[in-house]
């Protein structure tokens, strides 16, 4: 399956990366080699089997619905690029 | 003491118990051979200070006599578990500045059981990579060097398994998602183990692959790999993956005796344009091992071929959604902003600016296989392949078989920036044994096995049954013991 720059183009914008309009193609292109490799997949029989969502068998365990941590709002802000007024702040988002 | 440095973990346990040395003289002569060890860009966040105190409080530990086997023991700290108050990047630009406020679990039980961190270790960006030329601080350099090339310390754990190698410290942590214990411990004539998945708490490690990934040691030898690993090993609530079952004291499995074990030869792991030498020491690791007494028999495990392209598509997708975190909204990097940018132009220009071209790659791939239209076809596709290839496993573990020996790389390691102009799926290809590991969540050991034609380590690798990490260290006990292997590089860099 061969990629276009505009798919490329689309996935970029999925994923929130910036890509210059001179870098698609090449970009494309990557995905293709990429996506080329990946569909040996399609040789095998897949009929009737699960998709795998965990190697252990084992339900994840539940713990009691109770508050087991707070009071960390320094701790949680220390690292932000920019907060504020105990916020992460960011660019106006709403009009 | 002499030469505290070529002392293994066990050799400097037993010496500052008998009081031949101690922590304080051992933290010293590492952070000296840390020091002159700048040409190989192994270490990359200084912890000196940590480590000088650490190395006191064990002082006392040890004359109070409470010392488990860690304790004094100078090791390195890959970048990619978070350690409190101590720069953690995952080696990528997007998490400059990043200090934790909190210790993984791992890193937290090694610093409990008195281990001293000596440095934070060089690595792939967000251990994507099997070179360590993917890294923000740059690649880090294989000690071993066989003519005027800098090689490869493989990777993603390279700049823990150059560390080792070196013998700047003890031992060191690393990860594994696809081989990045395995691989690099192979290129680095060294020992790595990968434990069953969730043996090792994931809680604080920057996340790569969360299916996928587990921590590990990358260690001198298979007695250091096990002690390392039963104090990095056990339950904890903080990760839901973690298995609530007792940890074995992994030392204690170490009698080398293999008489009637099972084991076998996958005929799937013989590639095209594998070394004459890698084919010579696999099939003596096989007569090693029936000289010790076991049984060796062939096997097949018939959908290995299809594991990398599984594997290219299950990590990408979980890293594309691990990875959104980056947003430059709560920790790290986020870029200067023009007037008029909006919210989506800084995700935009944080994430361009801030992940290097690999991890795109790959947070790009795994957004395709998981978008509208794509899912089944490639996301659902390759998790039932990952079942299939756990089966294989699944039943020739049912058959008897005990461990399956294989060789831990296609090759030996390559020159740094010899792949530069490769396709990718090249780079890919150096994780096709290792690979197959992870997808079945078991245990592997990487230990070093001889070297190749130009001088250059290769390693074998023992893969195990799942949580019988204990048998699986013993029989890498008695292949080590059979090889002996014993080869260093030459200090160039000092």
């Amino acid at each position: 399956m061969s990629i276009d720059t505009k798919t490329a183009g689309r996935v970029a914008k999925l994923a929130r990366i910036k890509v210059e309009e001179a870098d698609l193609p090449a970009l494309a292109q990557e995905f293709t080699n990429i996506l080329g490799f990946i569909e040996q997949l399609n040789e095998v029989d897949v009929e009737g089997v699960e998709p795998m969502t965990s190697v252990t068998p084992q339900r994840l365990y539940r713990r009691d619905d109770a508050v087991t941590d707070g009071d960390q709002q320094a701790a949680v802000l220390a690292n932000a690029p920019d907060a504020r007024e105990g916020f992460f702040a960011v660019p106006m988002v709403v009009e | 003491m002499s030469d505290l440095m070529k002392l293994t973990l066990a050799g400097a346990r037993d010496a500052l118990r008998a009081g031949e040395t101690t922590a304080v003289e051992l933290t010293e002569a590492s952070l000296a051979a840390v020091a002159a060890s700048k040409p190989l860009n192994a270490f990359v966040h200084d912890t000196s200070e940590i480590a000088r105190s650490q190395a006191k409080a064990a002082d006392l530990r040890i004359q109070a006599g409470d010392a488990p086997d860690m304790c004094g023991l100078p090791i390195g700290m890959k970048d990619l578990f978070c350690t409190k108050g101590v720069a953690t990047q995952a080696a990528s630009a997007i998490l400059d500045g990043f200090k934790p406020e909190y210790e993984s679990t791992v890193s937290q039980k090694l610093f409990d059981a008195g281990a001293v961190m000596v440095g934070k270790l060089n690595m792939d960006e967000f251990a994507m990579g099997s070179s360590n030329e993917t890294s923000v601080y740059g690649n880090s350099v294989n000690p071993w060097k066989v003519d005027e090339r800098e090689l490869t310390p493989g990777g993603s754990s390279g700049g823990s398994a150059a560390a080792v190698a070196a013998e700047t410290c003890l031992a060191a942590t690393g990860t594994d998602t696809g081989g990045s214990i395995r691989q690099p411990a192979a290129f680095t004539g060294i020992t790595g183990i990968k434990p069953t998945y969730g043996r090792c708490s994931r809680w604080g490690i920057v996340a790569f692959a969360s299916s996928l990934d587990q921590a590990g040691p990358i260690t001198k030898d298979v007695r250091d790999a096990a002690i390392m690993l039963e104090a990095m090993c056990g339950f904890d609530a903080k990760d839901s993956t973690s298995m609530n079952l007792p940890v074995p004291n992994f030392e204690a499995a170490l009698t080398g005796d293999i008489r009637g074990k099972t084991i076998g030869i996958p005929k799937e792991y013989r590639v095209d344009g594998m070394p004459d030498a890698l084919e010579t020491l696999w099939s003596e690791g096989r007569q090693m091992l029936r000289d010790a007494g076991a049984i060796v028999k062939d096997i097949s495990l018939p959908h290995t071929k299809y594991a990398l392209p599984a594997y290219y598509v299950i990590a990408p997708a979980e890293a594309s959604s691990n990875l959104a975190r980056y947003d430059g909204v709560r920790f790290g990097h986020r870029a200067k902003l023009e007037a008029g940018d909006g919210i989506t132009e800084m995700y935009e220009k944080t994430r361009a600016e801030g992940f290097g071209s690999e991890v795109q790659r790959r947070v790009m791939v795994g957004t395709y296989v998981l978008s509208a239209g794509f899912y089944d076809a490639y996301y659902n596709r390759a998790r039932r392949v990952r079942a299939l290839i756990k089966k294989d496993f699944d039943d020739v573990f049912a058959a008897g078989v005990d461990a399956i020996l294989t060789p831990s790389t296609p090759s030996a390691a390559f020159g740094l920036g010899e792949m530069a102009d490769a396709d990718p799926v090249q780079m890919y290809l150096f994780d096709v044994f290792t690979v197959t590991v992870n997808l079945a969540g078991l245990p592997g050991i990487s230990v070093p096995a001889g070297l190749d034609s130009k001088g250059l380590p290769l390693g074998l690798q023992l893969i195990g049954r799942p949580w019988e990490e204990g048998d699986l260290l013993n029989t890498a006990f008695a292949l080590e013991n059979a090889l002996g292997f014993n080869a260093k590089p030459t200090q160039w860099w000092r």
